[in-house]
């Protein structure tokens, strides 16, 4: 045993490895947290918590639960497919308590944020110079929004 | 207040209740939702992009992001004769107020709207050096925001300038592809204020979702493909310009 005669250092050193291994395990189920490597390198709760902060954009479906009647004067129009809170604003509020009421809409500064002229529009897309084509007038005083074509009979 | 040692020690079980609360997370927000049932991307119809900037402001509503910095984004080009090589490209105040009328003449004008291409192999994903940055199982690439350290590593890696570093939390800071809308059943922000439908949510993984006739009858690229970020954000009739 005389390998052993002056190993002494080398039984503490070790103990003092082991004693620092145990710690770090220990500690290591202890700030790990339950959920990480559940489905890969990351905390698998992240999920549901990016997933539960609040809606501000109800959607059109919660939109159209109540305003059946705005859909039928849509449907057939050229404002078919454009969404509710694309002109009308983020309203969940609104559609959890129809209290909350939505602002009224300026159609002299609405409309021209689609409909004012740029050559980097696709031609197939109705555009006017808003200052020739309605000299600041609102566009509402022609033009339904909801179905925006000038019928025979004038705005409907 | 004096804490004494005796109200150290009343105080002590309810922090202990409270840490475990941090430990677990919060509850499941979307009990009806499966994550393996989908694979989430998005169309982008450059042809019917009208930059108006909806998307834009729809985003920075929903997701609160501060001014100045952008989750999506839309670029204009404008390629003057042969030179495609050089486009000029203007974003002022990222599109969200629209675009100002054209200063150069001619040429071919058109809107690239811009956001994270949730890529399957996402070079950003790979350099975080804690694991707060992973591609979901339901194919969305996403931010834990109590994870991240703010290093940065992935606002360089993403080679289309997708990500940045929140001023008000330090944090990266990336779209989600509305991760709290699309599992709860609802399209994103930007696609449900897209007025023209250039901007739809898909779901590869559902038979019935029109992006797979869509693939097959259109002319669709991704942006940088040799880049091979598997990029699932699939845009139809992209010009050559478009960086």
């Amino acid at each position: 045993m005389n390998v052993f005669k002056d190993a002494g250092h080398l039984f503490r050193l070790a103990a003092v490895f082991l004693v620092g291994t145990l710690a770090f395990l220990g500690m290591r189920v202890f700030l790990v947290p339950k959920s990480f490597g559940q489905y890969g390198h990351y905390r698998g709760d992240a999920m549901a918590e990016i997933a539960a902060r609040p809606v501000n954009f109800a959607g059109h479906q919660a939109c159209e639960g109540c305003h059946a009647d705005v859909l039928e004067k849509k449907k057939g129009g050229r404002h078919a497919r454009v969404n509710c809170e694309a002109c009308h604003g983020p309203l969940a509020k609104h559609a959890d308590d129809p209290s909350v009421q939505p602002v009224k809409l300026d159609t002299a500064v609405l409309c021209v944020g689609c409909h004012e002229e740029n050559a980097a529009k696709p031609k197939s897309f109705p555009q006017v110079a808003s200052a020739d084509h309605s000299t600041g007038l609102a566009c509402d005083t022609c033009h339904q929004p909801h179905s925006p074509a000038i019928t025979a009979g004038g705005a409907k | 207040m004096n804490i004494t040692r005796r109200h150290m020690l009343l105080l002590l079980p309810a922090a202990a209740i409270a840490w475990k609360h941090v430990l677990a997370g919060t509850p499941e927000s979307s009990p009806n939702y499966t994550m393996s049932r989908h694979w989430w991307s998005m169309l982008i119809d450059v042809p019917k992009c009208i930059g108006c900037g909806n998307c834009v402001r729809a985003c920075q509503s929903e997701n609160d992001v501060p001014d100045g910095y952008f989750r999506t984004w839309v670029e204009r080009y404008h390629v003057s004769g042969y030179d495609i090589e050089n486009p000029h490209v203007d974003s002022p105040d990222g599109g969200k107020q629209g675009f100002p009328p054209a200063l150069e003449e001619g040429g071919k004008n058109f809107f690239v709207p811009k956001l994270c291409n949730h890529c399957v192999d996402s070079p950003c994903t790979q350099v975080c050096p804690v694991g707060a940055t992973f591609v979901s199982p339901d194919g969305v690439v996403l931010i834990d925001k109590k994870y991240c350290l703010g290093c940065r590593y992935c606002v360089q890696a993403c080679p289309y300038g997708c990500r940045f570093i929140n001023p008000r939390t330090a944090t990266a800071e990336k779209c989600t592809l509305c991760y709290h809308r699309i599992t709860k059943g609802l399209t994103t922000a930007c696609c449900e204020n897209c007025p023209t439908g250039a901007r739809q949510l898909a779901d590869l993984k559902n038979p019935k979702d029109p992006i797979h006739e869509f693939l097959k009858t259109h002319s669709v690229h991704v942006l940088k493909p040799h880049m091979a970020t598997g990029a699932k954000v699939f845009y139809n009739e992209l010009d050559g310009s478009v960086r």
